[in-house]
């Protein structure tokens, strides 16, 4: 689990499982910060975690439930 | 710990069968996302699928499940449902499945108006059997028995379903999980047939062909060729080329079967 | 309702129809078709008011899928049709098998192949019913000779499509399906009726597709809240989807061995003066009828004929042929077909006795004489 630590979301965290994820890219061209890419496995990898807004839009795009973003509150 | 999707899933068969970026995942989620709106126990939920691609999304979800025949899930559904009309039932069909092979099935479930909710994985195309064209595959488009281009018209299916007699019909597509999720909890609330098409896409075998090589491309044409329902009827939009609506497309009441059978047994009973 | 023990004049439909429901049966799923309709035609009158469950569909596919459906809520479920719509079925049938879940088809044979002869009797459909679906599979198919027996028979196919979790045929010969006899009903609180394993543990020990190579693992009904999957894929004991070629054969062997190592508690047949026979006949459903009416003339005039008389036609009843050609008998089996079952007879007698097959198939019943000029021909 990557914590975010931000000022936008300070108590989220994204929950990524590489076991899953098949590399598809779908997240990375869903999220509205540029957060996300594909490592050089082809599978994500969180790059920026202080950019991240917690819009949810990764995981709701994920076809493979690898990415969920965890909101403490 | 707020809500896990997965947790309605039967985690020892993840992760799924589907290629990477594959659509289905995405609508079974929404379909999750259902499934907790709606609160229902695990046990009155039973989910019934046909056979596809998409007709695998069944055995992924931890309730009562059956994965039938090609095209068959609705008449299998409508037993279960008629012998216990106690049980939410599901069906989950693709497209080929729904409208071709199924296709007399689906008609008649919609006449009966029996209370069942189906959802339809519309990836345009036989994804299982490696893209072959379906009777939902857009004119023009190439499959392998279309390497020329599709030259028969495609099914409208939300407009077949309310032609029959379905009483809640509506689409969405998987650019659009909230309006999906929503539609599916509304049709799982509608007393009768609920069709709900889910426009989803196949990379692999539809997308490659058509000119949408990635998963990021065919959910890209979603957004684009996909029009609010809503902004059409207040005239703020209008359906162009290649275009269509989303969300609640049609909505009326009439009876419904298994509560209509209630009445068959009083009159046989008052003989 | 009806009274706890009567006789009554009645129709083979009629008295299949009646024992179903006094096996059990609730639920009732069917298309149109003669000369089945009077079948579905009970049950549309009947099942209303004994609370179970009647069903038009729009086809014999739909129909099928929608008793296994009404199975797998726990209902005893059954359809009925013919010729045509036995083809149709018989993907789902293989579905059922694979599945393991419990449900009666009734065939009431007409002549064919195709539109055939609606009207017209015909036992064309005997290896269908056992070879109709695709793959291997168990079958468990009945045939009666009389209305009682139809009734009797018919509550035995539920019995064993509950015991073994399978789908059982009953193959009713137009004739029978047609006829008019008096039948003894016995009370239905008295007769033995069999329930699907159900399981006795939780979830966690649900094994659905589970237990040794000799048993019928349990079944749960949808809502009981046990979570499974069924699948007509290849699947393990808990019934995921599986491409392991051990899981696979496993399978494909339990479910024609749950039926194959118990088929002498399934078969029955029966046995007409074959004590002292020195030929015999071996004849099911009504070409039995013929058969006895010929076995009597032949008898008169000194012939030392008997009768193997079957009514379970699937599993094959071996023992029977088996006895028989160990004596030398020789066999003479009158169809109305071209000759089915003779070829199961001839496998098992093996060059031990003489076989000779007698077929009409122009729609007409054997006559008696004509099956006691086949007894003085010869074999
Ligand atoms: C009776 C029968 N005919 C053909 C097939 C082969 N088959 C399997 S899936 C399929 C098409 C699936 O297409 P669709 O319903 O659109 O589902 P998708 O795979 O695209 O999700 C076909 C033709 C079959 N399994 N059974
Ligand atoms: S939650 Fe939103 S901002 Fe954060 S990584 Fe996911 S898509 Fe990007
Ligand atoms: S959407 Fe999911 S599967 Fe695709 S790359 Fe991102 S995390 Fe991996
Ligand atoms: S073939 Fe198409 S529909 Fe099937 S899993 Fe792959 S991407 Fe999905
Ligand atoms: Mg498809």
């Amino acid at each position: 689990m990557t914590p975010l630590q931000t000022e936008h979301n300070p108590k989220a965290s994204l929950d990524v499982n590489i076991k899953w994820c098949k590399g598809c890219n779908l997240c990375v061209t869903v999220c509205p910060k540029g957060v996300l890419s594909l490592d050089d496995l082809g599978k994500v990898s969180v790059d920026k975690p202080e950019e991240c807004i917690g819009c949810g839009l990764c995981e709701e795009t994920c076809p493979d439930y690898a990415i969920r973003v965890v909101k403490d509150a | 710990m707020p809500f896990n999707v997965t947790s309605y899933f039967r985690q020892e068969m993840l992760p799924h069968i589907w290629c990477p970026g594959c659509g289905n995942g995405i609508v079974l989620r929404d379909f999750a996302v259902a499934l907790e709106k709606l609160n229902y126990s695990r046990q009155e939920v039973v989910i019934v699928s046909g056979i596809g691609c998409s007709s695998r999304a069944a055995g992924y979800l931890d309730f009562d499940t059956v994965h039938t025949t090609h095209g068959r899930a609705l008449p299998f559904a409508t037993g279960i449902k008629f012998a216990n009309p106690g049980l939410k039932v599901f069906v989950i069909m693709g497209d080929g499945d729904a409208s071709s092979i199924g296709g007399n099935h689906l008609i008649h479930a919609c006449r009966r108006n029996i209370d069942l909710t189906a959802i339809i994985f519309n990836n345009h195309i036989y994804g299982m059997t490696g893209g072959q064209f379906s009777p939902m595959t857009p004119r023009d488009k190439k499959a392998t028995t279309a390497p020329y281009g599709m030259i028969e018209q495609s099914f409208d299916l939300c407009r077949l379903a309310e032609a029959a007699g379905a009483t809640y019909v509506g689409r969405a597509t998987t650019y659009h999980n909230q309006l999906l999720t929503r539609l599916i909890v509304e049709g799982a609330n509608n007393r009768g047939f609920s069709l709900i098409e889910a426009v989803t896409h196949c990379p692999t075998s539809y997308g490659r062909r058509n000119k949408m090589a990635t998963p990021t491309d065919m959910v890209r044409w979603q957004k684009e060729s996909a029009v609010l329902i809503d902004r059409i009827k207040e005239g703020r939009a209008s359906l162009q080329e290649g275009q269509f609506p989303v969300g609640l497309l049609h909505q009326h009441d009439a009876p419904e079967f298994t509560a209509e059978y209630l009445e068959v047994v009083k009159r046989a009973r008052e003989k | 309702m009806r009274k706890p023990i009567e006789i009554r004049l009645m129709q083979g439909n009629e008295a299949c129809a009646q024992g179903a429901v006094d096996a059990g049966v609730r639920f009732f799923a069917g298309y149109p078709i003669t000369p089945s309709t009077e079948i579905a035609e009970w049950m549309a009158r009947e099942m209303p008011a004994i609370g179970g469950k009647f069903i038009q569909m729009e086809d014999e596919i739909a129909s099928i899928a929608a008793i296994i459906g009404g199975s797998l809520a726990g209902v005893k479920s059954m359809t009925a049709t013919s010729g045509p719509g036995f083809s149709l079925m018989q993907e789902n049938i293989g579905y059922a098998c694979m599945t393991e879940v419990p449900c009666l088809i009734v065939n009431v044979q007409r002549g064919g192949p195709s539109t055939g002869r609606p009207t017209a009797p015909s036992q064309g459909d005997v290896m269908q019913a056992r070879w109709g679906t695709h793959g291997d599979h168990p079958s468990i198919a009945l045939s009666p000779w009389s209305v009682q027996e139809t009734y009797t028979l018919t509550v035995k196919a539920v019995n064993l499509s509950e015991k073994y979790r399978t789908p059982v045929i009953l193959l009713l010969d137009e004739v029978i399906a047609h006829l008019r006899e008096g039948v003894k009903l016995p009370d239905p609180r008295k007769l033995k009726l069999v329930e699907r394993p159900r399981p006795r543990g939780g979830r966690e020990e649900y094994r659905p597709f589970g237990g040794t190579m000799k048993e019928v693992p349990p079944i749960a009904d949808f809502g009981m809240g046990f979570n499974c999957n069924f699948t007509g894929l290849v699947h393990d004991e808990v019934g995921h989807p599986s491409n392991s070629p051990a899981v696979t054969d496993r399978l494909i062997r339990r479910l024609v061995g749950k039926v194959e190592y118990d088929r002498d508690q399934i078969i029955h047949w029966e046995e007409i003066e074959m004590k002292d026979a020195e030929m015999a006949i071996f004849a099911y459903g009504c070409s039995a009828r013929s058969s006895v009416s010929a076995l009597k003339a032949a008898r008169e005039l000194g012939m030392k004929v008997g009768l193997i008389r079957p009514t379970t036609l699937w599993p094959f009843p071996e023992k029977a042929v088996e006895a028989a050609a160990a004596r030398g008998i020789p066999l003479l089996v009158p169809e109305l077909n071209l000759g089915q079952l003779v070829l199961e007879v001839s496998r098992v007698a093996a060059g031990r006795t003489r076989v000779r097959p007698l077929s009409r198939v122009d729609g007409e019943l054997f006559t008696p004489m004509e099956i006691l000029s086949a007894l003085k021909e010869g074999f």
